[in-house]
């Protein structure tokens, strides 16, 4: 389980992330939403140690990583996968390589156990035979396949997942959404995906976290954020006339 | 942002540098991989540069000192000289800075500019050890070699050019090449040419590593990056001349 407490966090003079408190369950797809521009990339950076925050703490199983050194973070880090916006892939690799990229960093597994890793999560992501592919010769869903293939390499506790489904169609959306669900349950893992497509919350979503300007404004599951009254989470929620006739429907 | 801000930051960035790499063979590779991609891919246009201005220098020279009382073979030894002490370490490392520093400055930015150094990060590598170490020892073992070539392909342009317009008999030049030589300008050549590997290397890197936004902001960093280092080169190469040849 990871907890943040109490999370502040100032850009100069803009007060990005207020005051923040919530808990990610392990096991569960956890879910940030809130419109762009609310915090909610920052809130990861802040829970990754790509920013440090201002006041407040994170715990990783119990184990503060605010206040770990260098060492114990870096350590904590082999046990995060992420997957970026963009994949975030190596250009200059093949996809196995990628794949293989932290193995071969922070294991000391022979080049053939490497290599029968990265085979075994292509074959799990669905890419059995993209091992000799460069990036730049894939479709944007299959990057981020590929990036979910990295992030899974080092058998993580955590994968975070910053808006997955953006970029792609619904279908690609629909199957990257999946294979997160599954590759969380599978590994018992605690992910936490970043989005504001509404159609991830209610695919894959069980602990919703609403962020509305800095502020933690609404948590709960997928079944209460289609009933809530809380009018900033239903505004956004059913923003678009697709979302507004479901809530039609459902008041029937 | 100031001028001391962004000493003080590459500074501090520097000293990740210097940090023990996770992995001593990943890092020797890559090493490897930079020497490739800074050293051998710059051979072509150095020697390009080298010989066309070493033939350059000696037409100029000859035409300067068309005195009676001046011997012919000066061309040879004002030739040598102007390479040895400034033309080859600085002029090439200058070179060098827009050819590779500009590379650098694109590839790093953009990997920053897509997240791959935050991904690095993530994964609990030392992006700055791991990216910009190995170009930095490569350029420090490179372009030395890189600029001994070019001395020797300058010397030899100019005394083909010396022989083809009839100015410079070529046994003058080789004499005049040959004459009240010290070898304390080798020296004190390559000593400028390490210094201006880790300039030209990591000014670039710090450039492309801060920079934010797309492909318009990795384009400005890789242009200031590549003025930062042109002019950081030459304010060094005064302090270094003034100290090493006092």
């Amino acid at each position: 389980m990871i907890e943040v407490k109490g999370i502040n966090k100032s850009f100069g003079e803009h007060h990005v992330l207020k005051n923040i408190d919530a808990q990610f369950h392990k096991g569960q797809v956890n879910i940030i939403i809130g419109q762009s521009g609310s915090g909610k990339t920052v809130l990861t950076k802040c829970m990754v140690g790509l920013h440090e925050v201002d006041s407040g703490s994170i715990t990783y199983d119990g184990r503060d990583f605010t206040s770990m050194s260098f060492k114990d973070k870096k350590e904590i880090r082999q046990d995060i996968g992420m997957l970026f916006q963009g994949g975030a892939l190596f250009d200059s690799m093949t996809v196995e390589a990628n794949v293989m990229f932290p193995l071969s960093m922070f294991t000391d597994n022979t080049t053939a156990e490497r290599k029968e890793r990265a085979q075994f999560c292509l074959e799990r992501v669905n890419l059995p035979n993209a091992a000799q592919l460069y990036p730049s010769e894939l479709s944007g869903g299959m990057k981020k396949r590929v990036a979910i293939a990295r992030a899974i390499a080092m058998n993580p506790r955590y994968l975070f997942c910053d808006e997955p489904n953006s970029g792609l169609d619904p279908k690609t959306g629909l199957v990257i959404d999946q294979l997160i669900q599954e590759i969380t349950e599978e590994f018992d893992i605690t992910t936490i995906v970043i989005t504001h497509d509404m159609n991830s919350v209610i695919e894959i979503g069980e602990n919703i976290n609403f962020i509305y300007k800095g502020e933690k404004w609404w948590e709960g599951s997928k079944e209460e954020i289609l009933r809530t009254d809380n009018q900033e989470v239903v505004d956004f929620v059913y923003a678009s006339k697709f979302m507004k006739k479901v809530r039609a429907d459902l008041a029937k | 942002m100031g001028i001391f801000l962004h000493i003080g930051r590459y500074v501090l960035w520097m000293s990740r540098v210097f940090k023990k790499p996770e992995k001593w063979s990943i890092y020797r590779q890559r090493i490897f991989e930079e020497v490739q991609n800074l050293g051998y891919a710059s051979i072509g246009l150095v020697s390009i540069v080298s010989g066309f201005m070493g033939a350059v220098l000696t037409i100029q020279l000859a035409y300067n000192i068309d005195s009676p009382l001046i011997p012919t073979y000066t061309v040879g030894l004002g030739v040598r000289d102007s390479l040895l002490l400034e033309f080859s370490p600085t002029i090439i490392s200058i070179i060098l800075a827009g050819k590779i520093g500009s590379s650098i400055a694109g590839e790093i930015g953009t990997m920053r500019v897509t997240d791959q150094i935050d991904a690095l990060d993530i994964m609990g590598v030392n992006s700055t050890n791991y990216l910009v170490g190995p170009k930095m020892i490569a350029a420090m073992i490179c372009n030395p070699f890189i600029v001994i070539m070019s001395m020797i392909l300058g010397i030899f342009g100019g005394y083909i050019a010396g022989i083809l317009t009839g100015e410079v008999p070529g046994s003058m030049f080789i004499y005049g090449i040959q004459y009240w030589f010290q070898p304390f300008y080798i020296t004190y050549a390559l000593i400028k040419t390490v210094v201006f590997a880790v300039i030209i290397t990591t000014v670039p890197a710090y450039f492309g590593y801060h920079a934010k936004g797309g492909a318009l902001e990795v384009g400005k960093a890789s242009t200031v990056s590549v003025v930062y280092s042109i002019v950081i080169v030459l304010i060094f190469n005064l302090m270094l001349t003034q100290m090493l040849l006092q």
